[in-house]
């Protein structure tokens, strides 16, 4: 069963073949079955194969099948090859699923678009490539699937290209990431310099015993990995091409910029865990970086008015979970929230698509209000999915944003979690701004607009995601032994031991005649009590519950409150305009390397480089000129020169 | 034997066009292009008859041409110069069918297009230095007049420049390659212009070594171009004939690397090394500055020209990187750069036929007039951007596999070029093909017909071959290779050892196809 593993990606490729070269001929609904159908093949193959993985012996569940040999140069072989074990399957299984109910989704949303082929032809790809991103079992496949989600991005996100401003956002999309993927193929590269493989198991079943623990060469690793993992996950300092990603279609955005493909870098984080183990230097950047990311994003989250861009930089912040998770080393968790935000906010993206269809485009918050009534279904599940953003007992995010909260102050320290529980109020505080002002109060549409619900195509996908959100919760439940599936599940994977990398490390060390440092106090865990977990449990949902609340205040029982408190004040300015970020990365970073790029031409090349050469040219010809004078055409002139000549060259023989 | 005939080919057929008369414009241009895809399926057939287990000199063809002087006419292949020689002929067919609106002067064009042929084909296959040089010099004519004639309007100017400055750096080489013909006779008694021969026991102390290096260096700089001796390529290309500028970049560049992989390398290998943060640097720079004066230009062709300073940066990169990676990945760069800008030249010259003009300014949502045309350009954008999957990606990473095995601070200055690349090529194609279609002189454009669909279709056929299964190529490289890794490794060129120490004065090479090691 295992075996059908090669069969998932190609599905989806063959999918984007026939409508891309097809559509037009077979039509839209030929396309809608093509491009769905495919991802639905891939879906069922996918539970195949966790079925087939489910019945390995728990310490055997990891399946190589090498395809194809891509390429090999000495040393360096690069195979086309797959890797299925407990993490990819888990990645897997959101990819496709959520992947599937987002194609259906599109059915309805992109149904008056003339290029209707060409999306679903791009989503197509998009979902091919993914599958490679997360089902390779080398770095190179990965780098393969990882710019071919950059590239899938690039061209969804300028689908309307048209627009000079959605061409914008995908050229800047593409660009940013490619910021990262400069480092990730730095670290890519110095993987292979140390450990002459970059084949997945080979390098970490080595690292323990190659690398010393936190030494140069897996620090630098680690970071240049992580640098990537920031440009394609959207964090500081390459988090500005999300939100201006949000150009693309809304179901682009629940797919690729909230559910899966932005999530690829805490994949790859976690998948390297056993090298950001040896790396404690990097794994505090990972935790700092996310959770400064976590409340960052955030606060400008608070401030927005665009429907989709509220929900850009919420994604942002989540992201920044994920790797605050990472960072203090609970990768279990990392990947937990991972898989519970991809229902909740697919739901969100995908809730906001239905507005903005049924408002006829419209994404100003500021133009919507009491739409309850008009779109029931799509308020419900999107208030189910926001309580389970927020992190309210008993939804999926609850479980999953309380397992990182407590290990960033049981594995981490008081500011990691300082950070975590301040965006969480943040969290829930713009999130339900955003309910209150989209959906309750009085309207504000514009009355030539007739609100209504979408169709059920639209609606099912919403019901069903706003399901998972609500019971995604039950693949981790703490407290007691043994129900925390997720874990138990991604233990093969996650299980770091340090006791013997910290030995190995010694030993390099000693024979490298160096000085080995206390490393004993690493090993020790402090105990926690139960009374501590439940105790921060129900702290962390009394935080969300005051940041309802307070949005309650704000936008509901005191609406014109906001507008008063805000006017005029600079943080009220400052968030709004997202901390000047963009403006300020293109007066340091865009505008000079314009304008040095021409001054480089126009100066350097035209004048200086070429001055020297075409002046070189001139005196030639000078001297040319000077020379000619000699060659008068008279008889007499040249018997002169003869004579002349004759006797200087008497003159220096003798 | 079979070589000469491949490699002369299209001179016989330039021949033959001479005596078609004028008037018979499709008869020419027919005959033209059967010679030249005859041409490239006869060359196929040398590589499913070479031998990957060799670094050995293949095909070979060796006669005494003027014997006085000991030079021969001595001709053969290896890994290096397989693909290379292949792509010639695949480009040269290539080029002949993008020329078919030519109006002008059809038959000397075509004549002066096959010509071209042969003598570059000469350049890959000679193994003498003065046949080399002959043939390198020989194919300077042709592209003279096809940039002189068929050129745009700054025509004489830039085939003027493009002329001195090979010359210049050939007459270098020329001196150089006497020189180095005095001192093998000094040292073995023989007279022999014989590169095989004389790579063996060329035996000379560094600071000879190094002075014969800058000269061929000189040469072969400016071919490349290298940074600072590329201005003659904007120029050049922004003038010469679609045809011209596809041929320019996608083979005369390339015979500048090779001649760093066939001379510099082997000859000198103790000076290469010397010379290796020199070349790094001025490598770097190429890549970084060709990409960032790229990003600014106004008209496609220039845009697209110093796009190529920088890529020919990574092949130099990679090639002095002197290992298995670094060389590989160079000349599989050298073979992507080969069919990404040919193709990008033939797409810009495809939209000039059309519209007239080149400035990026004059276009703008092209894609929606030209669907077929936007895909194509798209793929090959991509391709040159080095997506994974696509050619551009494999060669690139060895390239800087290679380099980072030798400094991390080069590798990564010189990776930094992908963020580049990403920017002006991506910039570019939003300004021609995407964004809304104001411009009413292209609102009736028509799109792809099916000639230049023939054209391009081959080519993003290779680039998705090359990227996704590159081993058969990659392969062809291996033997040569590691031959080439071996012979400028450090410890292999220990000078005065005892390597050379059996070799006797006398062994003469001439008329000899093979020789004893």
């Amino acid at each position: 069963m295992l075996s059908l593993a090669w069969l998932v990606p190609v599905f989806p490729l063959i999918g984007s073949i026939v409508t891309g070269f097809f559509g037009l001929r077979i039509g839209k609904d030929a396309v809608g079955k093509v491009a769905c159908g495919s991802v639905a093949l891939s879906f069922m193959t996918t539970l195949i194969i966790l079925a087939g993985l489910v019945m390995l012996p728990e310490e055997h569940r990891i399946y190589e099948q090498v395809v194809f040999t891509w390429f090999a140069s000495g040393d360096l072989v690069v195979d086309f090859g797959y890797q299925i074990d407990p993490l990819s399957m888990v990645m897997m299984m959101v990819v496709t699923g959520v992947g599937l109910i987002i194609h259906i989704y599109s059915i309805g949303y992109m149904h008056e678009e003339y290029s209707y082929y060409r999306f679903f032809a791009y989503m197509n790809l998009f979902m091919c490539s993914m599958l490679l991103l997360v089902m390779g079992n080398n770095f190179l496949l990965m780098f393969i699937g990882w710019e071919g989600v950059g590239m899938c991005s690039y061209f969804l996100i300028g689908y309307y290209f048209e627009k000079k401003s959605a061409c914008d956002a995908g050229t800047k999309a593409f660009v940013v990431n490619r910021v990262g993927d400069f480092a990730f193929l730095l670290g890519i590269m110095y993987i292979f310099k140390e450990f002459k493989t970059i084949d997945f198991t080979s390098v970490f079943a080595a690292a323990p015993n190659t690398l010393i623990y936190g030494g140069e060469a897996v620090t630098l690793i680690t970071l240049f990995l992580f640098i990537g993992a920031t440009g394609k996950s959207a964090q500081i300092p390459l988090y500005t091409w999300l939100p201006d990603a949000m150009e693309g279609p809304t179901p682009v955005s629940a797919l690729i910029h909230a559910a899966t493909m932005v999530t690829a870098g805490v994949y790859m984080v976690a998948r390297c865990n056993a090298l950001f183990m040896l790396a404690p230097m990097s794994m505090m950047t990972v935790a700092f970086i996310g959770g400064g990311t976590a409340i960052f994003a955030a606060t400008i989250g608070m401030a927005q008015n665009d429907i989709k861009r509220v929900l850009a930089y919420s994604t942002v912040s989540q992201i920044g979970y994920m790797f605050l998770a990472c960072g203090v080393g609970a990768f279990t968790a990392g990947i937990f929230h991972l898989v519970t935000h991809a229902f909740f906010k697919a739901c969100l993206f995908l809730g906001s698509g239905s507005v903005i269809h049924g408002l006829h485009g419209e994404q100003d918050i500021r133009k919507m209000g009491g739409l309850k009534k008009y779109q029931p279904v799509t308020y419900l599940t999107f208030l189910i999915s926001t309580l389970a953003i927020a992190g309210i007992f008993p939804l999926s995010g609850f479980f999953s944003k309380d397992e990182i909260l407590f290990h960033s102050l049981v594995d981490g320290n008081m500011i990691l979690w300082g950070m975590g529980v301040s965006g969480a109020f943040i969290t829930a505080f713009y999130m339900f701004r955003l309910v209150f002002l989209t959906f309750h109060g009085e309207s504000r549409v514009d009355p030539h607009v007739h609100p209504h619900e979408s169709p059920k195509v639209m609606t099912l996908p919403l019901v069903v995601l706003a399901g998972l959100a609500a019971a995604g919760g039950l693949l981790g439940i703490p407290l007691i032994k043994g129900a925390h599936l997720l874990h138990h599940w991604l233990e093969p994977v996650f299980s770091f031991d340090m006791k013997a990398a910290l030995d190995a490390s010694a030993q390099m060390m000693i024979k490298e005649g160096h000085h080995v440092p206390a490393w004993s106090h690493l090993l020790e865990k402090e105990e926690h009590g139960l009374a501590m977990e439940i105790g921060l449990m129900l702290l962390s949902l009394v935080i969300a519950l005051s940041g309802i609340t307070a949005a309650y205040f704000f936008y509901i029982k005191y609406p014109t409150l906001p507008d008063r408190i805000m006017q005029g004040q600079w943080g009220y300015e400052l968030v709004k305009n997202k901390y000047q970020v963009d403006e300020f990365y293109d007066a340091t970073i865009v505008n000079p390397a314009i304008e040095g790029s021409f001054f480089l031409w126009k100066t350097c090349d035209a004048q200086g480089v070429d001055g020297a050469v075409n002046g070189v040219a001139k005196t030639i010809a000078w001297f040319s000129d000077q020379a000619r004078a000699f060659q008068s055409g008279f008889v007499r002139n040249y018997a002169l020169f003869m004579v002349v000549g004759f006797i200087g060259f008497l003159i220096v023989v003798f | 034997m079979f070589l000469t005939l491949v490699t002369f080919l299209p001179l016989v057929a330039a021949g033959i066009l001479a005596f078609i008369p004028k008037e018979n414009e499709e008869t020419i241009k027919q005959t033209a292009l059967a010679f030249a895809v005859a041409d490239f399926l006869l060359s196929l057939q040398l590589w499913a008859d070479f031998d990957l287990t060799t670094h050995k000199m293949q095909f070979e063809f060796n006669v005494p041409w003027i014997e006085t002087w000991g030079i021969n006419y001595h001709v053969g292949i290896d890994g290096i110069s397989l693909l290379l020689y292949i792509m010639t002929t695949f480009l040269t067919a290539i080029s002949i069918l993008a020329s078919w609106e030519v109006k002008k002067y059809i038959k000397e064009y075509m004549m002066a297009m096959l010509a071209l042929g042969t003598g570059m084909l000469g350049v890959f296959v000679a193994l003498d230095f003065f046949l080399f040089y002959f043939f390198w010099e020989f194919q300077l004519v042709p592209m003279y007049i096809i940039i002189g004639v068929w050129g745009g309007p700054r025509r004489i100017y830039a085939a003027v420049k493009f002329f001195l400055y090979t010359a210049v750096g050939s007459l270098l080489m020329l001196v150089a390659i006497i020189w180095i013909y005095f001192i093998v006779q000094d040292k073995t008694g023989v007279y022999t212009t014989d590169l095989m021969y004389i790579t063996q026991r060329l035996d000379i102390p560094l600071s000879t070594q190094k002075w014969l290096f800058m000269a061929f260096f000189m040469a072969f700089a400016i071919k490349v171009p290298m940074f600072p001796f590329h201005t003659w390529l904007p120029d050049a290309h922004v003038e010469a004939p679609t045809a011209g500028s596809v041929i320019l970049a996608g083979v005369l560049l390339k015979m500048g690397t090779y001649g760093f992989l066939r001379f510099n390398l082997p000859l000198f290998p103790h000076a290469s090394n010397e010379f290796l943060p020199l070349i790094a640097a001025l490598s770097i720079i190429g890549i970084i500055y060709g990409a960032l004066v790229s990003m600014v230009q106004e008209d496609l062709k220039k845009l697209i020209a110093y796009s190529s300073v920088s890529h020919l940066g990574f092949v130099m990169l990679g090639i002095f990187a002197f290992n298995h990676y670094g060389l590989e990945g160079a000349l599989l760069q050298n073979l992507n750069h080969g069919l990404s800008t040919g193709a990008l030249f033939l797409i810009v010259g495809m939209i000039y036929d059309r519209r007239h003009t080149r400035l990026i300014k004059e276009f703008g949502g092209l894609s929606k007039q030209m669907p077929k045309y936007a895909i194509c350009f798209m793929i090959i954008t991509f391709s040159s951007i080095g997506l994974p999957g696509l050619n551009g990606f494999v060669g690139e990473f060895l390239v800087l596999l290679g380099i980072f095995q030798v400094n991390l601070m080069y590798a990564a200055l010189a990776t930094s070029g992908v963020i580049f690349a990403a920017c002006y090529m991506l910039w570019m194609f939003q300004r021609v093909m995407f964004q809304e279609l104001k411009n009413p002189e292209n609102m009736k454009l028509p799109d792809l017909n099916f000639r230049e669909l023939v054209l391009l279709v081959p080519i993003i056929v290779l680039c998705f071959w090359i990227g996704l299964y590159p081993q058969p190529v990659i392969k062809t490289f291996d033997a040569s290779v590691a031959h080439l890794v071996d012979q400028v490794n450090p410890k292999n060129f220990a000078p005065g050892g005892a390597v050379h120490a059996e070799l006797k004065p006398g062994h003469a090479a001439n008329g000899k196809s093979e020789v004893k090691e």
